[in-house]
């Protein structure tokens, strides 16, 4: 790693979970890169804010639970997390209704966030 | 920035999100299917142009040719190959790619 | 420029490799380093040298080995994915390393540009 060089990271996440293995695999990430101490940000579009939907109950389909790592974030010092506030009432759901404690912001917002971004990274 | 959408607009959402989240001012690069929204006559074609005002739109020809599109592609949308993917990629500071 | 790639599927089913590959190609021409290609969730799939296309189609595997090994381009498979998808050491094509999700945040931080391609 370069000399203490801290860049703005975010990863930006607008897929479903459970349906394909995208948000568990970005989560992965996710925790790796808060060992880097860079700049960590969390973005969550479209159906990406099914992610946070609190009370995953993944008995019955047999797959790993992940959805406590997300309340684990904070312990690793990433606790900007940014949640599409379109893509909330597209889908009937509110700040309330997520796993974590959200910022919610239009896409223009997000938009705007984006822009000062070093490197963005989509899954 | 540089925006980068590879999904057929009626598919999926990404050119609409990406298009109500880019700020004026961007680049916006279709590949892969997303090539589809550049051709006129697509139901997207509407949109794509009114995106015009804010953003650079540009489409991948290789991907617009193999297709049999390349003909139709969309008046203000300008064609590159891949070495001007590459300019477009260095040309601004950071890209996303709306998988 | 340094850049960086990012690859989040297998070989032939998505074309996200095929635009990955033509783009790092077109960058090196360009007089750009391509320092990393990181494959990632299916995308590790790119690095198998069990791939045995049909002999008239494009060999995605070799293509990316020999682009890397000519252009000294890093090509790192993340090994949490590999391991999930039966990706080892003893069926990786040459040219391709097994590491750790550290070298994609690295990656990140140390090139000017990181492109991700997937679906």
């Amino acid at each position: 790693m370069s000399e203490g060089q801290i860049k703005k990271f975010m990863y930006l996440n607008r897929k479903a979970p459970h349906g394909t293995i995208y948000a568990l695999e970005s989560l992965e990430v996710v925790l790796i890169a808060a060992a880097f101490d860079q700049d960590v940000s969390l973005a969550f579009m479209d159906d990406g804010v099914y992610q946070l939907k609190k009370g995953f109950n993944t008995k019955g389909i047999e797959v790993k639970n992940f959805q406590p790592t997300y309340r684990a974030l904070d312990d690793y010092d990433i606790n900007k997390l940014y949640v599409e506030k379109e893509a909330l009432e597209a889908r009937g759901l509110g700040a309330e209704d997520m796993c974590v404690p959200v910022e919610v912001l239009s896409r223009a917002e997000i938009g705007k966030l984006m822009e000062t971004q070093d490197v963005i990274l989509s899954f | 920035m540089l925006h980068i959408v590879n999904k057929s607009p009626l598919e999926r959402n990404s050119l609409d999100t990406c298009l109500a989240t880019a700020q004026p001012g961007g680049a916006l690069l279709l590949i892969e299917d997303g090539v589809y929204a550049a051709t006129a006559g697509h139901a997207a074609a509407g949109k794509l142009s009114a995106a015009m005002d804010k953003l650079k739109v540009y489409a991948l020809k290789p991907d617009l040719e193999a297709r049999g599109m390349a003909e139709r592609a969309l008046e203000g949308v300008t064609l590159v190959d891949y070495g001007g993917f590459v300019d477009l990629v260095t040309e601004h500071a950071t890209c996303q790619s709306w998988l | 420029m340094k850049i960086a790639i990012l690859i989040n599927e297998g070989p032939y089913t998505h074309e996200a490799t095929d635009s990955a590959y033509l783009f790092a190609r077109a960058a090196i021409e360009k007089g750009h380093q391509v320092s990393r290609v990181f494959f990632y969730h299916d995308g590790v799939n790119n690095s198998t040298r069990l791939t045995e296309p049909p002999q008239d189609d494009r060999h995605i595997v070799n293509r990316w080995a020999r682009l890397g090994d000519e252009h000294k381009i890093d090509l790192v498979v993340c090994v949490a994915a590999a391991l999930r998808r039966g990706i080892k050491d003893e069926n990786l094509a040459p040219g391709f390393r097994i590491s750790g999700l550290g070298q994609l945040v690295e990656a990140g931080i140390q090139a000017d540009r990181l492109v991700t391609f997937g679906d």
